[in-house]
């Protein structure tokens, strides 16, 4: 398993995806009415929807595969079974911890 | 033999001395503070989830009220100042892994420094704004 390049390609997703949670932030504190409005219209959109879903996972997969490092770092995990296990784990809890965020959401009706 | 051609002897350990230093002559220092603010986002992470998942369902106004409360305003403020070095950090890694041209990588290096301050101040001086209601 060669997992490292997805930390490193979804820490560059999570880099750009910043700006959406900039511009979210800026345009609640705004003054001017439709800002917003448009923040909501973008992120309720199809397209919309679908980055902050693919955000919502790379950020899920990448504290997940953060934290298979914290333990790498900490010397534990090293032997081939360890490693497999923890690049599974990161991988499957990624995408579990996603849908799971992405029912909850739809289940407390806020993603309209 | 005379003083001045015995080889200067230091007092500082072998530990000492390349403690800090490295390549970069800032030894570990980014390596840790990557550590530090990965640890940090991993246990805001949930408060944060939380947080966003309470203001789907609101307008502006009702954003406004749930951004603006002091414990909500502390744990975007920790999270955004975490996320922003530890992007910087990571992205700088990426640059210096595959940037080779000596130009080009300083000039990325410097872009990527303004891009995460800059929005590490936006969205602090947003989060400040909704915290003092003006």
């Amino acid at each position: 398993m060669a997992l490292s390049i997805v930390h490193r390609a979804t820490g560059i997703a999570l880099y750009v995806g910043t700006l959406l949670l900039a511009w979210w932030l800026i345009a609640a504190a705004s003054n001017s009415a439709g800002a917003y409005a448009n923040v909501q219209a973008f992120t309720g959109s199809i397209i919309g929807r679908l980055i902050v879903f693919g955000y919502t996972w790379a950020l899920m997969h990448h504290m997940l595969s953060g934290i298979r490092h914290f333990v790498w770092d900490l010397g534990f995990g090293f032997k081939a079974n360890e490693r497999e296990a923890l690049t599974w784990g990161a991988l499957i809890g990624g995408i579990v911890l996603t849908i799971l965020i992405w029912i909850i959401a739809y289940a407390i009706g806020g993603v309209r | 033999m005379s003083a001045a051609d015995t080889p200067k002897r230091s007092m500082r350990t072998p530990l000492g001395r390349v403690r800090n230093l490295g390549a970069a002559h800032s030894g570990t220092s980014d390596f840790w503070r990557q550590r530090l603010t990965g640890v940090a986002m991993t246990l805001l992470m949930l408060p944060a989830i939380v947080v966003v998942m309470m203001t789907l369902g609101s307008n502006q106004a009702g954003a406004k009220v749930i951004l603006g409360s002091l414990p909500i305003a502390v744990i975007m403020l920790l999270f955004i100042i975490a996320s922003a070095w530890h992007m910087k950090i990571g992205m700088q890694v990426v640059i210096e892994d595959y940037v080779h041209n000596e130009k080009l990588k300083l000039i990325s290096i410097m872009l990527n420094n303004f891009f995460s301050i800059a929005v590490a101040l936006a969205s602090t001086y947003a989060i400040i704004k909704l915290s003092s209601g003006v």
